[in-house]
């Protein structure tokens, strides 16, 4: 008896917003990266475009290894950006919905044009020392959550299931001491 | 090209769908408030997962490029842990990732135009450092 009047207590403290928004995202996400796998073969990974990207504009030779790579990794994560579009004219937006997606209350949102965009609370500071120790990290590392998390664990590779509990731990680590030191958001 | 885009289309809307977008709510579940993201991952990757281990036996070459399917593998050393670690500082003070970053321009969010400066910056820095390094020991190896 007790375990079925504790668990779902515990269940919503674990997960306050149900996970089926997550689950369903989740898979998505990876359906995305199968998409261009089967086609191409390639294992799809987000952060690689940040240098190929600086390809066009510095001749490092840093850069330059990825200029065969360099277009369709731009055409990618335009695709990203559109496909993010298109959920926040939708589902964002409340022109659909479905039990299977749980509206957030995290940030701000704002309408333009009766489309409904969202804004971070976040604070700029954060996001763009954040964004420099994530530039260079993912470079050393060799991949991010995407490359490392998605296609690499997907391939049980080892030295991405290692990547991952890595930056894991780590980004655990640091948030609770930002966390603890009174930053927020 | 248009199949990447619609593969691209389809992950940013996952992304924006499981809310990765919003840097808030991956600091949730760093800070234990909400462990969503763990179905994100694993979603993900039980998919890729499925996908990977099945199509290399059903057929070799991809349609479109004629390369050969294989996993993705990337040798280990030391650099992974020390990038990871990079990485998981990075991602722990903003709670955003390369790809969540482009996901979070598409649903509105001018502000993530911090962290993405930010990262060709911090791209652009190990860059700058690496093409160096390799510089001098090029030489120094000459010079022996």
């Amino acid at each position: 008896m007790v375990p079925e009047l504790v668990a779902p207590a515990l269940f919503e403290s674990l997960f306050p917003n149900g996970i089926s928004r997550y689950a369903v995202g989740g898979a998505l996400v990876g359906l995305g990266a199968v998409v261009i796998y089967l086609g191409t073969a390639i294992p799809a990974g987000a952060s690689t475009f940040l240098e190929s990207t600086l390809s066009y504009v510095s001749d490092q030779s840093r850069f330059q290894q990825y200029r065969s790579s360099r277009d369709w990794r731009v055409v990618f994560t335009l695709g990203i950006i559109a496909g993010a579009a298109v959920y926040a004219v939708t589902f964002q937006s409340g022109l659909v919905s479905s039990g299977l997606y749980e509206a957030g209350s995290t940030g701000q949102v704002y309408d333009v044009g009766g489309i409904t965009l969202w804004l971070t609370d976040v604070q700029p500071w954060r996001l763009f020392l954040g964004g420099i120790l994530v530039g260079i990290g993912t470079r050393i590392g060799k991949g991010c959550t995407s490359g490392h998390g998605v296609c690499g664990v997907g391939s049980a590779s080892k030295t991405s299931i290692i990547g991952v509990i890595t930056f894991l731990i780590v980004a655990i680590g640091t948030a609770q001491v930002v966390m603890a030191l009174g930053v927020s958001p | 090209m248009p199949l990447i885009f619609v593969g691209g289309l389809i992950f940013g809307f996952g992304l924006g769908f499981s809310h990765m977008a919003r840097p808030e709510v991956v600091l949730n579940f760093l800070q234990f408030e909400d462990f969503g993201l763990l179905f994100v991952m694993g979603g993900a990757a039980v998919v890729t997962g499925i996908a990977f281990a099945l199509v290399p036996r059903l057929r070799t070459r991809a349609p479109l490029t004629g390369d050969t399917y294989g996993r993705r593998l990337k040798s280990f050393d030391r650099n992974v842990l020390i990038g990871g670690a990079v990485f998981g500082v990075g991602w722990g003070l903003s709670g955003i990732c390369p790809g969540a970053a482009y996901a979070s321009l598409g649903v509105g969010n001018i502000t993530i135009l911090w962290a993405l400066a930010g990262m060709f910056v911090g791209a652009y820095l190990q860059g700058i450092w690496r093409s160096q390094r390799t510089a001098s020991e090029t030489s120094a190896t000459s010079a022996d």
